[in-house]
């Protein structure tokens, strides 16, 4: 039987994971995907948690994450498409015309 | 009849409707109906006088002051007491000048339809004539010293407006006619400073400036005897015999006040003199009188004069007015150079009307005058002396119409001098018959000058068309236009007349008359004017009474005898070169006789100058009186003028004066007649007769004595000169520089360097700019937080969120 405590490391792990790929990544496209790992590290907890106490808001609020989510993917992907139209390249280093 | 003196309000009102008529739609209205309008004001005013005539003949010549049914109160301070009415006045004075006003002017608009024909400036000629009549007319019957003013002030208008009226003539004439307008008016500014001194002195001494209220017996006099008759100023209501006037008691309330109403009860107490009325009641003259009597002194704040000295100051401020209106030394200059003006309006302006206005105003104040001995004194001696200098000046003029000018200065001299001696009444009579036959001599010099002109006219298209035509006719039918010539032709110059007795036989005959009548040839009109002048300042000079009035009388007497002598001299002259020999240039040789709206006003000008003199026949010559009645026209005159008096007549003065008129017409006559005027070329034939001091004597008239001159050097220069040196020095150099560029100029500049450097650069802009540096400087070191790249922002929120997680953690952690 697996226990809370894991999930929420397994969480944690993940949603690290997602964090630094955000951080460190270049491509757009990674970029996307590590925010999705991150969302759904944080489903995973939400998940967990509802488990744990046995009450259904954890699983209402994973709903709702999850079409945020669906969301902002068809959002996303457009601004990238976009972004390529333009530059030709999905590195987000080059998106820097807002420097100070 | 207690309401025919308003009509004296119509008499203003008729021309100030041509006036205004004419001013807009004159021009559209065209020559013809333009000029009739104009006449048919001048000529309703006529009626209007003859009908106030009349009046004054029926209601034996009972004085009225008329309220028009406008300008009630016109001028009214309650605070400081000042009430000045508009008021109208008709009394024999008045209405004297009324007819010879509107008559010699009705006469000369016709004589204008036909002299003005083809002017450009048509109508508004007859506009300026019109509003002329209209001012003159408030001149006249003005209650009033302010009235009187403001009718001054407009004749001087019209006459400015009216000498310059041929401003636009081409080389340079068009200059010199409106100098000459300038002239006049600048000349009269002074003249009118004097009037303006003399009201305001009035207003000072007498607390108003009526010359008599409405209800105050003008010469109380005259109503002691007529009581008796029945026909009293005094109230005539009370009298049994004049039934009709019994019955209207309701009279006091209509818009005319006849004076000498005391109340408007029937059977009211019946005033012969003033005495009932308190002093502050009275107008100027009753109070002047009254003062004179009671030996009055008149306070001026810290001093106080008595009355005599304060009317003998009065009455020199007048004379000062005079001198300018009415042409006297030292102000005439002006009249001669207003010949610039067309000769209609020499003739009604300057020689009939508007230069005797200061002879009127002088009548008018006859009680000033009369109480004034030092005053009379100089006013005789300027008269006289202006009446001989005037009559030499005229001596030695070429131009037809200077002669007649200066002429008009010497008559107005006679005016005036009969004034210093007393004789109010022949200065009134005068002026009656020098208006008659000096319009109509000017009117007949304007005839000869368009006879002329017309001849040079036809002279020249004959000459033209044997050369075959060319551009000539574009520019000969205006009339009086300045020809294009080689050579100048002066239409006025009489050097270039000569013969045209046969040329022009009306002007010629009327002209004639003219002359006799101003020379004094027995019986015509001059002939008892000027006489009855002589004939009282001879009795002036033995019944003086003091040595100031004695010397002012006789020396007036021996001044005006010899000018007497000089106008018949000089008039005959001009017969002599105008009229007779043979003509002098092609021009006078075309010139044909002027039309009939011209000669028709000289023909019944004419017949007034030879009958007018009738009208104040003296008692006892030839029985005229039984024909004429004696003295008929100063009695009228002293109704309104207390002193005037009529002179017995002085057979042996009249004898000497017509004498000398005489011997001087056949002197001039053997002098310039038979041919014997000169050429344009050549000496004027006096100079010739006489070699020893001919010359001069005529080049000293000739040069008008050089008075224009003398101006220039003695008034003119020095007060440019000073002007010169008050702007150039003065005010440049002293006040201007010294004061503005230092005081003002550089404090400005000082107090704008200290505001600009330290204070506003230093301060206010360093304070801007230090927040400015400030705010950069930390901005500077902030935009490097921006640096554009996603995953920078993205550290930034991870961060904030830890931080965010930590400060919520925190706390429960330590628990």
């Amino acid at each position: 039987m697996l226990h809370t405590t894991d999930f929420v490391i397994l969480s944690a792990v993940l949603f690290i994971l997602g964090a630094m790929g955000v951080l460190l990544r270049r491509n757009a496209i990674l970029l996307f995907m590590s925010v999705e790992l991150m969302l759904n590290a944080s489903n995973l907890a939400l998940v967990a948690f509802a488990k744990q106490w046995n009450q259904m808001e954890g699983h209402l609020f994973v709903f709702f994450v999850i079409a945020v989510a669906a969301a902002e993917v068809a959002v996303g992907l457009a601004l990238i498409v976009a972004i390529f139209h333009s530059k030709n390249s999905i590195n987000v280093d080059e998106l820097h015309q807002m420097e100070g | 009849m207690e309401n025919y003196p308003s009509l004296v309000t119509l008499i203003l009102f008729i021309p100030l409707i041509g006036f205004v008529l004419n001013l807009f739609v004159g021009p559209r209205l065209g020559e013809r109906l333009s000029s009739i309008l104009g006449t048919t004001a001048a000529m309703l005013s006529f009626g209007v006088a003859v009908l106030l005539w009349t009046y004054l003949r029926g209601s034996g010549y009972e004085s009225a002051v008329v309220n028009p049914p406008f300008l009630d109160g016109w001028i009214q301070i309650g605070s400081a007491n000042v009430s000045i009415p508009w008021q109208l006045r008709v009394d024999t004075l008045s209405v004297t000048m009324m007819l010879v006003v509107t008559g010699v002017g009705s006469l000369i608009h016709i004589y204008s339809a036909g002299y003005m024909h083809g002017d450009a400036r048509f109508t508004r000629f007859f506009t300026y004539l019109n509003l002329f009549l209209f001012f003159m007319l408030i001149l006249v019957t003005g209650n009033n010293f302010l009235m009187m003013f403001v009718g001054w002030e407009g004749v001087g208008l019209c006459s400015f407006l009216l000498i310059g009226f041929w401003f636009d003539r081409p080389n340079g004439v068009g200059w010199k006619n409106s100098n000459a307008a300038r002239k006049a008016m600048i000349a009269n500014r002074v003249g009118d400073f004097g009037v303006l001194m003399a009201v305001f002195l009035m207003f000072w001494t007498f607390g108003t400036l009526d010359y008599y209220r409405p209800g105050e017996i003008t010469n109380a006099e005259l109503t002691g005897h007529e009581t008796a008759s029945a026909v009293s100023e005094g109230g005539h209501e009370a009298a049994p015999a004049e039934g009709e006037h019994a019955a209207a008691p309701a009279e006091g309330e209509a818009a005319t006040t006849t004076e000498g109403h005391g109340t408007p009860e029937i059977a009211g107490p019946v005033f012969t003199d003033n005495e009932h009325i308190p002093t502050a009641q009275l107008g100027v003259f009753g109070q002047a009188e009254r003062m004179v009597k009671e030996n009055h002194q008149v306070s001026f704040g810290s001093f106080s004069l008595p009355i005599d000295t304060v009317l003998v100051i009065i009455t020199l401020f007048m004379l000062l007015g005079a001198t300018g209106k009415s042409a006297q030394i030292p102000l005439f200059v002006w009249l001669p150079d207003a010949m610039a003006g067309p000769t209609p309006v020499s003739a009604l302006i300057h020689a009939a009307t508007m230069v005797t206005a200061g002879v009127y105003m002088m009548c008018r104040s006859n009680v000033f005058f009369f109480n004034a001995e030092l005053t009379s004194f100089i006013v005789a001696i300027i008269g006289a002396t202006t009446a001989i200098m005037a009559g030499y000046i005229a001596l030695g003029q070429w131009d037809i119409k200077k002669v007649l000018a200066y002429s008009t200065v010497s008559q107005l001299g006679f005016m005036v001098a009969a004034v210093g001696v007393g004789a109010y009444g022949a200065a009134m009579f005068h002026l009656v018959t020098h208006a008659f036959f000096k319009a109509l001599l000017f009117l007949g010099s304007g005839s000869v000058i368009h006879g002329v002109e017309h001849g040079h006219h036809l002279a020249h298209e004959r000459a033209h068309d044997a050369h075959g035509h060319d551009a000539y006719d574009a520019h000969g039918d205006a009339h009086g236009e300045e020809h294009h010539d080689d050579h100048p032709f002066d239409p006025q110059d009489m050097r270039n007349m000569g013969g045209l007795a046969r040329k022009m036989p009306i002007t010629f005959i009327t002209y004639v008359i003219g002359t006799l009548a101003l020379a004094g040839i027995f019986p015509l009109a001059g002939f008892w004017s000027k006489d009855e002048i002589l004939a009282d300042s001879w009795l002036k000079g033995f019944e003086g009474g003091s040595f100031l009035s004695s010397a002012g009388g006789f020396i007036a007497f021996v001044l005006l005898l010899v000018a007497a002598g000089l106008t018949a001299f000089y008039m005959w002259r001009q017969i002599e070169m105008v009229f007779f020999g043979s003509a002098r240039s092609e021009a006078a040789d075309h010139a044909p006789e002027s039309v009939f709206s011209m000669t028709f006003p000289l023909i019944v000008l004419a017949i007034l100058s030879i009958f007018g003199g009738f009208i104040n026949t003296p008692s006892n010559v030839l029985g005229l009186e039984n024909i004429f009645t004696a003295h008929n026209f100063t009695e009228w005159l002293e109704h309104s003028i207390v002193h005037a008096h009529a002179a017995p007549f002085q057979p042996g003065i009249a004898l000497v004066a017509l004498g000398l008129a005489i011997a001087a017409i056949f002197a001039a006559r053997s002098i310039y007649g038979q041919g014997k005027s000169s050429h344009v070329a050549d000496h004027d034939p006096l100079i010739d007769r006489i070699p020893s001091g001919g010359a001069t004597i005529f080049g000293m008239a000739n040069a008008k004595l050089h008075w224009d001159e003398n101006y220039f050097r003695f008034i003119e220069n020095p007060f440019n000169k000073m002007s010169q040196f008050l702007a150039n020095t003065v005010d440049w150099r002293f006040w201007h520089d010294y004061f503005h560029d230092t005081v003002i100029g550089k404090g400005f500049v000082g107090i704008s360097q200290i505001l600009a450097k330290p204070v506003d650069l230093g301060i206010i802009d360093g304070l801007v700019n230090d927040v400015g540096s400030v705010v950069k400087w930390i901005s500077n070191r902030m935009r490097v937080v921006q640096t554009g790249y996603v995953r920078t922002y993205a550290v930034s929120v991870l961060l904030g969120v830890v931080l965010v997680i930590v400060i919520l953690i925190l706390p429960a952690l330590q628990r």
